[in-house]
């Protein structure tokens, strides 16, 4: 393969010119989907850590069932199994609603052991300083404790957060249109790697700063713990 | 146990600190000073224990506090002073016995809990504040979610409760930029600034620095001539000498011995209280 042959298969301009409004239209979905299963998962994870500090076994054994069976589950098979397994039963679910659910119980398993972590390292007298005040547990929790919480375990958050965004790809199973599956509709119409080639410079872009963002908190923690 | 109506007898001794009244232009000032004679009781514990697994942390204590009294609770560690006084507004659940404060029966199931800990301020040996608010934010977050102020009436009253631990300059400022000392006097702000009947403080001077104890215990002092109850938890004997109106010495989850400083200090009756403060004393 000469150098133009190489640069003609990954890199081709007119390639790029030709697919970018596939991919301008990936990216937009991905960043929705993003918007969507963010937010459902940080739900998800509050509603667990939130359970977790219930030490009722009855709440407590469930608990853990769930938490371990949606981290242990890969998630593409959640969601082939939601989408694809889910209307034998007739239960037909949109891909949207697939992914929804799929990220919902997923990443909020994730989400909710990084809070649940938070939660733990808040000492136990903040709780009861606020309790001594006259606050309730819930308003406890809110104003007191979960503040504190999340700022403990920002980075681990922002990670998880990270690895949710890059994990939106495998909507492009259930025919979602997003960055991946829209990169691979360019490639089979332009028989050429470019599109490709476009939506990884594409992710990198988008999450690059993120990442940059990460090592400054995870290195300021560093400092700050001495 | 011996020990019961002895809130009263307690509190009419006559005071060993001075009682010059600051100008009464602060909330909370108002009140008349003290009066010797003691009024109605404002805490009523009876029959109190508290078990925790196999331990018997508390064995049947009664602990009556009359109106504007300042009872010191000394003793060895693991005697359960801690544990009553953390009863007493149910941060511990108590095993057994009955506790009325400001004539609510905490321990009925029917009673508001949050409602009653408005009416009894605490004040924690490791100060507790929110890390994440400012002094500030600390006395006027329960103003405003349990009592419902607007923002502007809590900060003006959260405003008066620094200013009456003299850290009105420090509002602004967040728990780690002030001194343990500091901390602790915010921690009482935070306290008093829902006008508690009654203050409790557990070992408020023994995470500090010996340097800032004073600021601390000039601050209690203030509390007492504005004739604020409270029950203190604490080894600090010169100021239980100087300032409590009882003195209760408790040991194995017991009331051993109990009466004004002058006697409890300077002629115990229990072979247990001379041995606890021969040993405090050698220190």
């Amino acid at each position: 393969m000469s150098l133009d042959d190489f640069l003609l298969a990954f890199f081709s301009l007119d390639i790029l010119r030709e697919a970018w409004p596939i991919l301008w239209q990936g990216l937009r979905m991905t960043l929705l989907l993003s918007l969507l299963v963010v937010p459902l998962g940080l739900v998800g994870g509050v509603v667990l850590a939130l359970l977790s500090t219930v030490r009722h076994p009855w709440v407590a054994w469930p608990l853990m069932a769930w938490v371990d069976l949606f981290r242990a589950l890969p998630p593409l098979v959640l969601l082939v199994f939601l989408y694809a397994g889910l209307p034998f039963a007739g239960l037909e679910v949109s891909a949207v609603g697939a992914v929804a659910i799929g990220f919902f119980l997923n990443t909020g398993a994730y989400y909710g052991e990084v809070l649940r972590a938070g939660i733990e390292s808040v000492p136990r007298g903040q709780m009861e300083a606020a309790r001594s005040t006259g606050l309730t547990r819930g308003q406890a929790m809110a104003f007191v404790i979960l503040p504190q919480a999340v700022r403990n375990v920002l980075p681990d958050l922002i990670s998880n957060t990270l690895e949710v965004v890059k994990l939106t790809s495998i909507a492009s199973v259930v025919a979602l249109p997003e960055l991946l599956f829209q990169a691979r509709q360019a490639q089979s119409v332009t028989y050429n790697a470019t599109p490709i080639m476009a939506a990884a410079v594409i992710y990198f872009l988008l999450l690059w700063p993120v990442v940059r963002l990460l090592s400054r908190l995870e290195n300021r923690q560093l400092v700050a713990r001495g | 146990m011996g020990v019961e109506g002895v809130g009263v007898e307690g509190a009419s001794m006559t005071r060993a600190t001075s009682t010059t009244q600051a100008a009464p232009t602060l909330v909370g000032r108002m009140r008349p000073p003290p009066r010797a004679g003691g009024g109605n009781p404002i805490v009523e514990a009876r029959g109190i224990h508290k078990h925790f697994g196999p331990l018997h942390i508390l064995k049947g204590v009664d602990l009556v506090v009359a109106e504007r009294e300042l009872v010191f609770v000394i003793g060895p560690s693991g005697s359960g002073k801690s544990t009553l006084l953390r009863c007493l507004n149910r941060l511990e659940e108590p095993s057994g016995g009955s506790i009325t404060v400001d004539g609510i029966d905490l321990l009925d199931r029917r009673t508001d809990v949050n409602r009653v800990r408005q009416r009894i301020g605490m004040v924690f040996q490791s100060f507790n504040l929110y890390p994440h608010m400012t002094a500030l934010g600390n006395v006027a977050l329960a103003l405003r979610k349990v009592q419902g102020k607007t923002r502007a009436e809590a900060e003006a009253r959260a405003r008066a409760a620094l200013d009456r631990v003299h850290l009105a300059d420090r509002a602004d400022h967040h728990p780690a930029q002030l001194s343990g000392g500091q901390q602790q006097r915010v921690a009482i702000a935070r306290a008093i600034a829902l006008e508690p009947r009654v203050m409790l403080f557990d070992e408020p001077t023994s995470a500090l620095d010996p340097e800032l104890v004073g600021g601390v215990l000039q601050v209690m002092r203030e509390l007492r001539e504005d004739g604020m109850t409270m029950v203190v938890v604490s080894h600090e004997m010169a100021f239980a000498r100087a300032a409590a109106d009882r003195v209760i010495f408790m040991a194995d989850g017991r009331i051993v011995e109990q009466g004004p400083p002058a006697q409890v200090f300077g002629a115990p009756q229990q072979e247990r209280t001379r041995a606890f403060l021969g040993q405090v004393e050698r220190h």
